[in-house]
């Protein structure tokens, strides 16, 4: 998997706080649409942001149920041709980037692992076609132990999760960091 | 910001001091872990802890009949009468109520919606309810066969001066809860959902007494300071179930599904201020204080049209709204949920005033239209109000959890 970079347009100490905010209200998958996988694993509160054009996120809340470590390390969907699985990380200069994770996700024992709009997210490349609001797509999930995680996920109309991606955007062409100043 | 010493008693520090200065932190989860903090703070030294707040009461969403019909009526109600796009599909109908529904389920239930950028304006519902009502274009769009014959525009009055501002529509939802904020978050977080699929027609925002002003259940008063809906059949009873969702003789369109008029009624408070207390009474026939019938001492005494003053005439004049709105025909009823709206006054004057009757039957035809056509013909209220909006929606049954509201209309899918 190639390293790739991307820089969000949302200040990253906004994501913070929504992140924050997320922890104080326990969040319960819905049934409608999360999905157990058979390792243990399962996806709660899973969506997709709508998009006209080739590239979109898919966000949610992986938990893991079991007494292990869980990592995802792969994802694919019908309705992209690329999926990769993307981080948030700071530099040395306090400079967050966005790109894609080179271990995976790693899902701790008992615990969860969010997926949100200017954090880790699954990044679709290649849309088969354009996602409206209300489309549903599958997306499959792999562990490094072999397990697999099916989940459908209801594309939202979203204003937000704009990530740029910095320099062209080809396959196996790898990428340097690129700079973004923090917003503080 | 004033704020109002509380939770004093004791000499314990005003707890919601604690709640204030999370929140000042900027942070709304903060906020919460604030009041976690104050909660243990009450237990460890002995003192009660705060009553519970009544952010956190919950209406059910799931359940065969829809929330926000029999649900008491809350503090805040907003009205919006979305359009579909000229191009929708029967696909789209069905994306959206599932979107909406879904939306819907969480709010209602103090939980971001899926992409709520506010997240922490829906940890409060305060009885949120939700409430969908389909115009004529919806179910013709989703399924023609299943459209109920009184599923149009009222037959006009003569008392009518509609506005397309205020009327029609082919999505209602109606938006309740005790607390305004989270009335607008769930509002905007449905319309965001909407935008791609209709727009925003026509919005009407209402109020009532706020949450623990008067007690539950309490008549509310309009404008003009009347006892408003006396008659109205209390939910829970035999006559507000034959009301709502039909019975014998007066089948609801869809087993659990009922219908939503919704009339904006101007009230002129400048001409009403012209009448004095007497007039105001005999115009209702109700007395002003209690709402009681001015033949009786109670509120819900039973006007006796039959009895005469001492110069002969009724005590309850033919012309009084009580005597004509009430039908000889006991199934002529309606049930109303109405709220007050005051808006921002025109040019040179001082109120924009009136009323959002929102009415619940199972029959518009045989319920509210009769009704409407005896006040039409006659009734002395008619001089201080002017229906200026009028819409008619087909209110479907409610869903189960993984369901959506109106998946009725797909069923043959």
């Amino acid at each position: 998997m190639s390293k790739k970079t991307i820089r969000p347009v949302l200040p990253l100490f906004i994501a913070a706080s929504l992140a924050l905010a997320g922890c104080s209200s326990p969040a319960t998958p819905s049934p409608s649409s999360a999905s157990q996988g058979a390792a243990g694993l399962s996806m709660g509160e899973p969506w997709v942001k709508a998009s006209a054009d080739g590239m979109t996120g898919a966000f949610g809340i992986l938990t893991n149920n079991t007494d292990r470590e869980l990592v995802v390390v792969g994802a694919n969907t019908p309705s992209a041709s690329m999926v990769e699985l993307h981080e948030t990380v700071k530099g040395d200069d306090g400079a967050t980037t966005m790109q894609a994770k080179e271990g995976g996700f790693t899902v701790p024992a008992h615990g969860e692992f969010r997926l949100e709009p200017g954090a880790n997210h699954i990044m679709l490349m290649g849309l088969a076609k354009p996602l409206a609001p209300g489309d549903v797509i599958t997306v499959e999930l792999e562990t490094s132990d072999g397990g697999q995680l099916t989940f459908s996920a209801p594309a939202k109309d979203f204003s937000g999760a704009n990530e740029n991606y910095e320099g062209s955007h080809g396959g196996g062409e790898s990428h340097g960091t690129m700079d973004h100043p923090s917003a503080k | 910001m004033k704020e109002k010493p509380t939770a004093t008693e004791g000499g314990g520090p005003p707890r919601r001091h604690l709640l204030f200065g999370g929140a000042a932190a900027g942070l709304g989860a903060m906020a919460a872990v604030g009041l976690q903090v104050a909660n243990s703070a009450g237990r460890e030294s002995g003192q009660p802890g705060p009553e519970p707040l009544h952010g956190a009461a919950v209406v059910p969403f799931h359940g065969a009949r829809q929330a926000g019909v029999g649900t008491p009526a809350q503090a805040h109600g907003v009205f919006v009468s979305l359009e579909l796009r000229p191009d929708t599909t029967r696909e789209k109908v069905r994306a959206l109520l599932m979107l909406l529904s879904d939306d819907a389920a969480r709010l209602t239930q103090g939980k971001a919606a899926l992409a709520d950028t506010e997240a922490e304006l829906a940890l409060h519902p305060a009885r949120l309810t939700v409430t969908f009502g389909f115009g004529p274009r919806l179910v013709q769009l989703a399924d023609p066969g299943q459209s109920p014959g009184w599923l149009r525009p009222l037959p006009g009055f003569s008392i009518d001066r509609l506005v397309p501002e205020f009327s029609g529509g082919d999505l209602l939802l109606q938006i309740c809860s005790d607390d305004p904020v989270t009335v607008a978050h769930a509002r905007r977080m449905l319309l965001k959902d909407s935008r791609s699929f209709a727009s925003v027609k026509w919005v009407q925002q209402g109020f009532r007494r706020a949450h623990g002003t008067e007690r539950p259940g309490a008549t509310m008063r309009n404008l003009f300071g009347q006892v408003d809906g006396t008659a109205n059949p209390a939910p829970g009873g035999e006559q507000h179930e034959r009301t709502v969702w039909g019975g014998e003789g007066m089948p609801p369109w869809t087993p659990d599904g009922t219908s939503l008029v919704i009339r904006r009624i101007r009230m002129d408070v400048d001409t009403w201020d012209e009448l004095d207390r007497p007039g105001r009474e005999e115009s209702m026939g109700r007395d002003l204080a209690n709402g009681a019938p001015l033949t009786g001492v109670a509120e819900h005494d039973e006007p006796d049209f039959a009895a005469l003053g001492p110069h002969g005439f009724p005590v309850i004049a033919d012309f009084s709204h009580v005597r004509r709105s009430r039908p000889e025909d006991g199934s002529q009823r309606i049930f109303r949920r109405a709220y007050n709206y005051d808006d921002s006054p025109p040019a040179g004057g001082v109120s924009e005033s009136g009323l959002i009757f929102a009415s619940y039957q199972a029959d518009v035809d045989k319920q509210f239209v009769p009704i409407q056509q005896r006040l039409d013909e006659l009734d002395l209220l008619n001089k201080w109000t002017t229906p200026i909006g009028s819409a008619v929606f087909a209110v479907p049954p409610g869903c189960l959890a993984g369901g959506f509201v109106g998946e009725g209309l797909f069923a043959g899918d």
